[in-house]
């Protein structure tokens, strides 16, 4: 694929890397595309995708006039919109050699749908394309581009992974979440029957047919309940809030976590919709 | 049939509400896609065939005046007849016609979606023609009176004892009164019923799958062989097929086949796989006297060359059903019309309009199964997406949903006054939800809170006022 | 064609070739269409069924009989022997009705006296049906069968048991080889009324998705599968 190509090339990136830390490599400019969700109500996975990154040799960046991937408009059939968020995703972050952010569905977003906004636009469609070559999602990035094989983490109990839709099935992340969690201390996986099934989030589909991602969700939450998982984990905020809230509602004891969080040693605090200690 | 798909959300809620027909979806997520899986794997030439199977459709579509014409020279070569329907009214009005020229009192039918589509059923019945469904599943819902809810399995919404009943009650009166209890009886008492049908009719009307320029042959392919008998047994067959199933080789139809049943059901080919040529022949000890295709487009033609070209690749499998959560979760009923699932949600409205089914391209998370296992490729998400946009511009879009877009995408527009606002709302979702993690109901999030807990802002601020402090 | 036949046709192709911003195929592209239609090109082959012939013939019945068929491979002085046998394991009556052409003739009926046989097309009465085929597709246990004076369709569909004589020399690997025979035998522009491909008994899944067989055509199907 030749955006990988460009981008180690780039870079300078390493083809593969036995260890989460590349010493030696020269540091490569990544900037984090936090996202909108990330930003408002969970900036832990943020701090732990720098941690992520930078502990993998890159220097992370984050550009301060980022918003939103556009998302909310193009999925409402507002292109206009989505158009101009775009163009200043594209101004924000052209500069970089890479873009990541902490959700599939984001990532997908720059990566496969930008270039496709700029059909009647030569100029800017190659601008959209130039950033699509560079834009990832976190963990397939760490994998896949910078080679990290293992983390130094540690958590203790039984987790369940989500594969969230756009980061399995635009991405292909599947197997780099599960090898990264292989190498946490302490953690043992257990397997949903269904773990590439909708939770029945997408995004405002979730309160404009709220009868029916109720039905989603709870057929998500009883793949989960059977897993006998303490942990459940997945790679997209919006659907880990919309699992914990149904998991919270149900009196599930299930704790909701990014996977970032734990990959980075960061899984002892409080977890989605859990009171914070000390306050409650 | 008489759309109902501007009251999706009320189908919508009936068929969560039925026990029934969840015991029946449960059924159906959980075998079709694995079997679906399975028949995928055991053919590792899969993937390279579905690439084929679009590349196939896309250049018939691309040429498609030219392989009808040579389809219609064929089919006439060998003394079947070509019936041209611009519209539904002009296809009814075709069949209706040719069954009254050979007085013609019942049609027995094999399952066709284009004669659900035109509402043949009511047409024939008002000119007095009994029309006989022939396929179990279609059989079962006719005399439930119900539409199909599944493209190939028509009554998947059942469960056995409903079909029991339904048996018992329309039986009774041909003598068979005991209540069965058991799959294979059931069949064997449908199979005794219709095969006197099938013996009495005058006319078979079937649908087809392909229709074949290169030979003229239409192809039909089914697990019954209600098809074949249909074709074979009555006086005269007619074949109903939109403009769109003209495929142009036997060789195209090879690479077709070996997608469609896996797709469809897992199988490695169905049990009837039928192309008929034209009428009885010379010699022939049995066939119809008289073969007909009515070529219906129905809306169809105008959708080439667009955006929305894709849709026609469709060879109607079902699999992006089968695959989808939102069907699997209501259904195919409470699409409201004759295609549900993720195919139905991108032809609905093209074919009855978008007004009338708006909610069905939005009823989607864009979870994408449906175009992962689609054997042509339609690229189903990015077609409903279309759909949105063009709701959009022609102000089709409810009104609340246009008005918090247009005040995110003014904000969104303005990263810094953005950045304030969502500064706040942390702050203030942070200061009421913190202490219990979080909320159990929230004003404007009515349809999130209604079935699952919103959670709260984690302390410290938003990521990017964290992020400022840190680096000062 | 009357007017208003003519009138909707012309409605539809130009209706198309508006929307493909066209006039009526022409130049190169027609020319494209044509050699398709004239020199059929193949999809990407499967590599499943190319074998040499015996492998081809061995992964037919493994494919026939996991499609829930019956398979028998005999020599051809015990196709009638088998016949009788088979019908007499399954307890159905030795009587059938018999594809009218000349190729089962070849077998040694007379020897079998207690099987009363009729030559013609097959009525909803009949229990048992014995015809030939035209070829079996090794890909996936596919028999095909094309009709003709020699080959009535109903003998295909109206009987509960389809007994099929399928000679070894006519299996070949899929479908595209099956094309190719039909080609030769009856012309491009000669099609059988019906090629019926059919790959085990009648089955229907339409009560709870759960497969029953004999839904509309047999209910069971025994192959004699006939050494050369």
């Amino acid at each position: 694929m030749a955006p990988l190509q460009e981008i180690r090339a780039a870079a300078n990136l390493p083809g593969v890397s036995k260890s989460p830390s590349c010493s030696g490599a020269p540091p490569r400019r990544v900037a984090l595309f936090v996202t909108c969700l990330v930003d408002l109500f969970r900036p832990s996975v943020g701090f732990a995708a720098v941690k992520l990154l930078e502990e993998a040799g890159c220097s992370v960046e984050v550009p301060p006039l980022q918003v939103c991937c556009g998302q909310p408009a193009y999925n409402s059939g507002d292109r206009v919109t989505t158009r101009d968020i775009a163009r200043q995703v594209i101004d924000a972050f052209e500069s970089y050699d890479a873009v990541v952010a902490p959700s599939g569905s984001c990532g997908a977003m720059l990566s496969h749908h930008y270039p496709g906004l700029f059909d009647d636009d030569p100029a800017m469609k190659a601008r959209a394309e130039r950033l699509a070559g560079r834009s990832y999602e976190l963990i397939s990035f760490l994998v896949d581009v910078l080679g990290v094989t293992r983390v130094t983490a540690r958590y203790a109990g039984v987790a369940t992974y989500h594969d969230s839709c756009s980061g399995l099935r635009e991405l292909g992340v599947k197997r780099q979440p599960r090898r990264l969690l292989g190498s946490v201390a302490g953690l043992r996986m257990s397997e949903m029957t269904s773990p590439e099934v909708c939770c029945g989030f997408g995004g405002t589909f979730c309160v404009k047919y709220p009868d029916i991602s109720n039905a989603m969700v709870s057929e998500k939450t009883a793949d989960i309940a059977a897993t006998g998982a303490d942990t459940l984990l997945a790679g997209d905020l919006g659907c880990l809030m919309n699992m914990a809230g149904k998991l919270q509602r149900d009196g599930s004891a299930v704790r909701v976590r990014h996977i970032a969080e734990v990959l980075a040693d960061m899984g002892d605090n409080a977890s989605i919709g859990e009171p914070v200690r000390g306050t409650g | 049939m008489q759309s109902t798909a501007h009251d999706f959300k009320g189908n919508v809620g009936a068929a969560l509400a039925d026990p029934n027909l969840q015991d029946s979806l449960g059924k159906l997520k959980v075998g079709f896609s694995e079997r679906r899986r399975q028949a995928a794997e055991r053919l590792p030439e899969f993937e390279a065939l579905r690439d084929r199977a679009r590349d196939i459709k896309n250049h018939a579509l691309a040429n498609l005046d030219f392989y009808l014409e040579e389809f219609e020279r064929k089919v006439t070569a060998l003394g079947g007849q070509v019936h041209w329907a611009p519209t539904a009214e002009d296809a009814r009005r075709i069949i209706g016609e040719l069954c009254r020229s050979i007085g013609a009192r019942t049609v027995a039918k094999s399952k066709s979606m284009v004669a659900e589509e035109i509402a043949l059923n009511d047409h024939l019945e008002a000119l007095g023609i009994a029309p006989i469904e022939t396929d179990l599943g279609e059989y079962i819902i006719q005399l439930r009176r119900e539409p199909p809810s599944h493209i190939i399995a028509p009554a998947v919404h059942l469960t056995k004892d409903q079909v029991a009943d339904t048996f018992l009650e329309h039986h009774g009166k041909l003598g068979f009164t005991k209540r069965l209890t058991e799959r294979n009886d059931l069949v064997a008492e449908a199979r005794h019923i219709l095969r006197q049908k099938f013996l009495d009719a005058d006319v078979g009307l079937t649908g087809a799958n392909f229709l074949v320029a290169e030979t003229g042959s239409s192809m039909l392919i089914t697990n019954e062989g209600n098809a074949d008998l249909s074709n074979t047994l009555p006086r005269m067959h007619i074949v109903l097929a939109s403009i769109e199933k003209v495929i142009p080789t036997l060789e195209d139809a090879a690479v077709l086949l070996r997608v469609l049943a896996r797709s469809a059901t897992g199988q490695e080919s169905s049990s009837y796989t039928t192309l008929n040529t034209g009428p009885k022949r010379a010699g022939d000890l049995d066939g119809p006297e008289q073969y007909h295709v009515v070529i219906l487009d129905n809306g169809r033609s105008s959708v080439l060359g667009t955006e929305m070209q894709d849709m026609l690749r469709c060879i109607r499998c079902g699999a992006c059903m089968n695959h989808c959560p939102v069907y699997g979760a209501i259904g195919g009923h409470a699409y409201g019309w004759v295609y549900p699932g993720p195919i139905g949600a991108v032809l609905t409205p093209q074919l009855v309009g978008l007004e009338e089914a708006s909610n069905l391209p939005n009823a989607s998370t864009f979870c994408g199964r449906c175009e992962s296992v689609c054997p042509v490729r339609i690229p189903l998400p990015s077609l409903m997406r279309h759909w949105r946009e063009r709701e959009f511009e022609r102000h089709l879009t409810p009104k609340a949903v246009r008005q918090g877009l247009a005040l995110w995408g003014f904000l969104a527009r303005r990263p810094r006054l953005y950045r304030r606002m969502t500064a706040l709302a942390n702050r203030l979702l942070g200061l009421f939800g913190r202490a219990n993690g979080r909320y159990g109901s929230l004003p404007l999030a009515g349809g999130w809170t209604r079935f699952r807990d919103f959670p709260a802002p984690e302390p410290g601020g938003t990521f990017h006022a964290q992020w400022q402090r840190r680096r000062q | 064609m009357d007017n208003r036949t003519s009138v909707a046709r012309a409605q539809i192709l130009n209706g198309i070739r508006r929307a493909l911003r066209r006039d009526a195929l022409s130049g190169q592209a027609r020319q494209e269409a044509e050699a398709r239609l004239a020199q059929p090109p193949r999809g990407p082959a499967v590599a499943r069924a190319n074998l040499q012939h015996a492998d081809k013939v061995a992964l037919f019945c493994q494919w026939a009989e996991a499609n829930n068929a019956t398979v028998a491979r005999v020599a051809p002085d015990q196709v009638t022997g088998e016949v009788v046998s088979y019908l007499a394991r399954n307890n159905l009556p030795a009587q059938a009705v018999v594809a009218p052409g000349a190729d089962l003739d070849l077998f040694d009926w007379g020897s079998q006296t207690l099987l009363s046989l009729r030559k013609g097309r097959a009525e909803g009465s009949d229990p048992v049906s014995i015809t030939g085929a035209f070829a079996g597709i090794a890909e996936t246990g596919t028999l095909v069968m094309a009709s003709g004076p020699d080959h009535p369709v109903t003998l295909n569909l109206l009987p509960d048991t389809h007994v099929v004589v399928l000679r070894e020399s006519d299996i070949v690997g899929g479908y595209e080889d099956v094309w190719g025979r039909l080609r030769a035998r009856y012309g491009k522009d000669g099609m059988p009324r019906t090629v019926i491909a059919i790959t085990g008994p009648s089955r229907t899944g339409d009560i709870e998705q759960t497969i029953e067989l004999g839904a509309h055509g047999p209910r069971r199907m025994h192959i004699l599968v006939v050494r050369e």
